[in-house]
């Protein structure tokens, strides 16, 4: 059996499996049922200053888009941070870590951005026995309106400045979560590290407005007749997070900052793909909301099994093993030369391969073979882009076969070179041509 | 072209012919079937597909880790609960038990195949033998259980996972009860019943023994003298008598017995059926010998049964197969006299028109007789209580409690031979299952006594 528990700078938890920060999160009742049904770890709702609590809207604070058979795809929503009492948090807090000693508690925070409130917070969050914090630099709404959340996150010199403080102020763990609504998320990460973070997780919602009312025009959720942009999360951010991750596992300024992965994580499968392309833990949101706690049954039982097929005895195994192979676009092997190729047994016929190739792409598929309907890709039209695969409703009827070195590409009439050759080379790239001269 | 002459004949069919007949009944799912009808599953809250499930799989976690590629994953999540869930993928009623709670009926009208799925995953893991049990470390316990039918093998292979020693007599010359023995040939292809055997006693611990039979070989007595506790699992060895005259006659013989020839055939082939059957009776057992006759080719087959439709045991699905298969039901007839011809064969049924008159049955006068050259009787099966004088019996069968304990201390019994057995492989296996957990329980606790305080 695979060995999946889990080390996060020094947090341990029987499994890599964290509940995030979020409405499942937010009290006592919910984080003992999360524990009973073997989560991890959790990620305590975020917490405000000592004082009255942030107010929630008391109507809708979700939308959502839905694929076929309504199965929930993305949410989106308009919540605020914790509106409970600081006090009383902090007390459930402490309870449950006793209770719960083998799992992971973090103190998710967002005060604002001045040195005393951090410093005032810091000890009462220490008190309680949580095994670390998490800055939420991420939250895109309300509290971004008033100078908090991503509205720190959006400024690097700001969270380099309270990751600072914060190390400074708790001998606790620092994690800090980094808001996607930026055009790079290196620089967030690297102002964290910077600062002294132990480590950052990602992603927190996207900016969004998930659906319009078109009887009302109003935007979803509409609260008396009107709407505001709300944070996305669930299975459709995923890829987002998942770039974002990478981007900065592979960065040199922040390559080796322990990662822990959020944004779309719905089964073992994602939580695996972010833990190879170097998280070295996961948090989920959206598909505990959507399912109930109980999913994390399928998470464990599907992580173990795969390692153990795979023969990975550990999470170091696995954690960062696809980031050497993440690079950039000039480094892609351009001889490397693929065909699609249709299982016809496979195949039901419906035709959707030709055409999106037909009308869209490079004419590169048939619908008619002597009088008969038949889908084959022409080899010698076919540019190896894989749209067809991707459209195809039957898993795995169509495949890209690559060519081996030397045979006939019948496309470009070209043998397939053996050797490695980039655009950083190749003589269409005015720099390449450049640099030879 | 086969023969239709009269009288039991083989041949009926060209081989070709009957080897496709007897093909599995519901062809497996491909895996891009398994994944289209998995995706279907809403992951319900408290299920009431588990609810259904005599066994309580848990079947939306299952069907959940097939839909993400984890077909093992899912197997295990079935065999924790059911270790022959893969005879239960296939022979189970679903359309009575989990598929008819499943909530996309009344979405939809149509639930998830959680029995195709069940066995798309339960093939998987058997495919490659993956064992996912150990024994525990001996417990120096040994338990003595009668009968290898679903019963007996889910008690066994629960106890031999506690570390205790299991020795299973059974009767017959093979492991597997009415896996082996009854359940229609079309439902469990290729050997399935002797390969799960296997499969479930690949885990070590369980001695079987066959052609060993309580009552005759040994008794009671002998097993709680020689093991620590017993189950037994006997199901019903006995058959229920149509008590009319000509019952003796050739051609006339118990659905059970046929049904056990046909089983044991490899090719079906050697196996005779009659031009003209006549089935007595009007449950699961009518059904299969029914149909299996026709898929020999016999010419008409007509089931008799002596109350309405909707009495029936034999599901809606199973008398939609039955009339599929060209099978002709008919109710509310009771035989009267087996009609023999000059050498004392069977040669027609003569049965009796019943009605209910104050919900209680009586024939009304008429009378009809039915062309038959050979005729079934599926009217029942009893509880045989062969040795087992000293044990509490009510209705001619035994009487427990909720975890399967007898009357007579240190004595389980589970499956269909108990009072609450419910003719179901898989009431079977759980009813197996729970005693194992009682008698572990019980064992363990009088091996280490409830630690005294000490002041
Ligand atoms: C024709 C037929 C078709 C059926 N089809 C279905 C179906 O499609 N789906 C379904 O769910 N259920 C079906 N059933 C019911 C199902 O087969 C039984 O409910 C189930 O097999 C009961 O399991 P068991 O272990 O209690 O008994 P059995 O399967 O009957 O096993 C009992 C075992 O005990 C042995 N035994 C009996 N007496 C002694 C003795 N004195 N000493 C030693 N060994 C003994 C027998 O040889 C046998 O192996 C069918 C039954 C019949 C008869
Ligand atoms: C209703 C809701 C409330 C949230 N509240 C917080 C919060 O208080 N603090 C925080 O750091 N993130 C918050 N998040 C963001 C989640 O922690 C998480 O980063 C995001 O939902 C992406 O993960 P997912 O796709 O698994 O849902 C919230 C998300 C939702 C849906
Ligand atoms: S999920 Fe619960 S709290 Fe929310 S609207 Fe529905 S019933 Fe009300
Ligand atoms: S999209 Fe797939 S299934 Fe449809 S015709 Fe093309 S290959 Fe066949
Ligand atoms: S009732 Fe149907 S939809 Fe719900 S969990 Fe069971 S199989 Fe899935």
């Amino acid at each position: 059996m695979a060995d999946i528990r889990n080390d996060f700078v020094g947090i341990k938890s029987p499994n890599p499996f964290w509940l995030a920060s979020a409405p499942p999160t937010d009290k006592a009742y919910n984080v003992e049922r999360a524990f009973k049904a073997g989560w991890g770890g959790v990620v305590w709702k975020t917490l405000g200053e000592e004082g009255p609590p942030v107010v929630n809207v008391n109507g809708p604070r979700y939308g959502a888009i839905w694929g076929a058979d309504r199965r929930l795809l993305g949410l989106n929503n308009i919540e605020l941070i914790t509106d409970r009492d600081l006090q009383t948090n902090l007390r459930e807090m402490k309870q449950v870590k006793m209770n719960w000693p083998d799992r992971a508690l973090i103190a998710s925070i967002m005060v604002p951005c001045v040195e005393e409130s951090w410093k005032a917070i810091l000890p009462l969050v220490e008190e309680t026995g949580a095994d670390g914090i998490e800055l939420n630099f991420g939250c895109p709404h309300g509290m971004s309106e008033r100078g908090m959340g991503a509205a720190v996150g959006q400024v690097p010199e700001y969270i380099e400045m309270v990751v600072r403080w914060c190390k400074q102020y708790t001998r606790m763990p620092v994690i800090t979560k980094l808001t996607p609504n930026i055009t790079d998320i290196r620089n967030p990460a690297r102002a964290a590290k910077r600062g002294g973070t132990d480590a950052v997780s990602l992603i927190n919602t996207i900016n969004s407005i998930v659906s319009v009312d078109l009887d009302n025009f109003a935007p979803n959720p509409t609260v008396g007749g009107k709407g505001t942009h709300g944070g996305y999360c669930g299975p459709a951010v995923k890829p987002i997070a998942l770039n974002m991750v990478a981007e900065i596992a592979r960065d040199p300024e922040t390559y080796g900052l322990p990662i822990s992965g959020i944004g779309g994580v719905t089964t073992w499968r994602d939580a695996a793909e972010f833990l190879v392309l170097g998280a070295g833990n996961v948090q989920v949101c959206t598909a505990a909301m959507t399912y109930g706690f109980k999913i994390v049954q399928e998470m464990i039982t599907g992580l173990s099994d795969w390692m153990d097929e795979k023969g990975h005895r550990t999470l170091d195994d696995i954690t960062g093993r696809a980031v050497p192979n993440v690079t950039d676009w000039q480094y892609l092997n351009l001889n490397y030369i693929a065909k699609a190729r249709i299982d016809q047994d496979l195949c039901i016929q419906c035709g959707r391969c030709h055409i999106a190739c037909e009308d869209t792409s490079h004419q590169a598929i048939t619908s008619m073979v002597d009088g008969i309907r038949h889908f084959e890709v022409m080899e010698d039209e076919c540019v190896g882009c894989n749209l067809c695969v991707n459209v195809c409703p039957v898993d795995n009827c169509i495949s890209m076969v690559s060519l081996d070195p030397g045979t006939l590409d019948e496309r470009t009439g070209k043998i397939v070179e053996p050797i490695y050759a980039n655009w950083t080379t190749h003589p269409n790239n005015p720099m390449a041509r450049q640099a030879a001269e | 072209m086969g023969t239709t002459d009269t009288g039991i004949v083989a041949g009926r069919l060209p081989p070709a012919e009957v080897e496709a007949n007897f093909a599995d009944l519901h062809a497996p799912l491909t895996r891009h079937e398994a994944l289209v009808e998995s995706d279907r599953c809403y992951f319900c809250y408290d299920a009431p597909c588990m609810t259904a499930c005599p066994t309580s799989i848990d079947i939306p976690l299952f069907i959940r880790q097939i839909s993400t590629g984890n077909a093992l994953g899912a197997a295990k999540t079935i065999f924790d609960q059911n270790i022959l869930g893969g005879m239960c993928a296939r022979v189970c009623p679903t359309e009575t038990l989990c598929e008819e709670a499943c909530v996309r009926n009344t979405a939809e009208e149509r639930p998830v195949e959680i029995g195709r799925l069940q066995r798309f995953a339960t093939d998987a893991a058997m495919r490659e033998n993956k064992q996912f049990y150990r024994r525990a470390a001996p417990s120096g316990k040994s338990i003595g259980v009668v009968g290898a039918g679903p019963a007996g093998l889910a008690c066994a292979h629960r106890l031999a996972m506690k570390g205790h020693a299991v020795t299973l007599y059974d009767a017959r010359e093979k492991a597997g009860g009415l896996n082996e023995y009854g359940i229609a040939a079309y439902k469990a292809v290729d050997d399935f019943a002797s390969r799960e055997v296997d499969y479930v006693t690949a885990i070590g611990g369980i001695d079987i023994r066959n052609g060993q039979m309580l009552g005759r070989d040994f008794t009671l007595t002998d097993l709680t003298a020689r093991h620590d506790a017993v189950f037994l699992g006997m199901g019903l060895a006995g058959v229920n008598a149509l008590m009319t005259e000509g019952e003796a006659a050739e051609g006339v013989e118990d659905a059970v017995d046929f049904i056990a020839r046909l089983r044991q055939s490899p090719t079906k082939t050697d196996i005779g059926v009659g031009r003209r059957i006549v089935v007595i009776g009007g449950g699961m057992t009518a059904v299969d010998a029914a149909v299996q006759a026709r898929l020999l080719g016999a010419e008409e087959v007509t089931i008799c049964y002596r109350r309405g439709k909707e009495n029936m045991n034999a599901s809606e699905f199973e008398q939609d197969l039955a009339a599929a298969k060209g099978v002709t039901i008919r109710h509310w007839l009771q035989p009267l006299r087996i009609v023999t011809g000059a050498q004392g064969t069977v040669t027609g049924i003569e049965l009796a028109y019943t009605q209910l008159v104050d919900g209680r049955l009586t024939t009304t006068g008429e009378t009809t007789v039915i062309a038959a050259d050979q005729v079934l009787k599926a009217i029942g099966q009893t509880f045989e209580p062969m040795g087992l004088e000293v044990i509490g019996l009510e209705r001619g069968r035994i009487l427990t409690d909720a975890e399967g304990r007898t009357s007579l201390d240190g004595v389980w019994a589970g499956g269909d031979c108990i009072l609450d057995g419910e003719d179901l492989t898989v009431s079977a296996v759980a009813q197996g299952r729970d005693a194992a957990e009682s008698i572990h329980r019980t064992l363990m606790a009088v091996a280490s006594p409830a630690i005294v305080a000490v002041a």
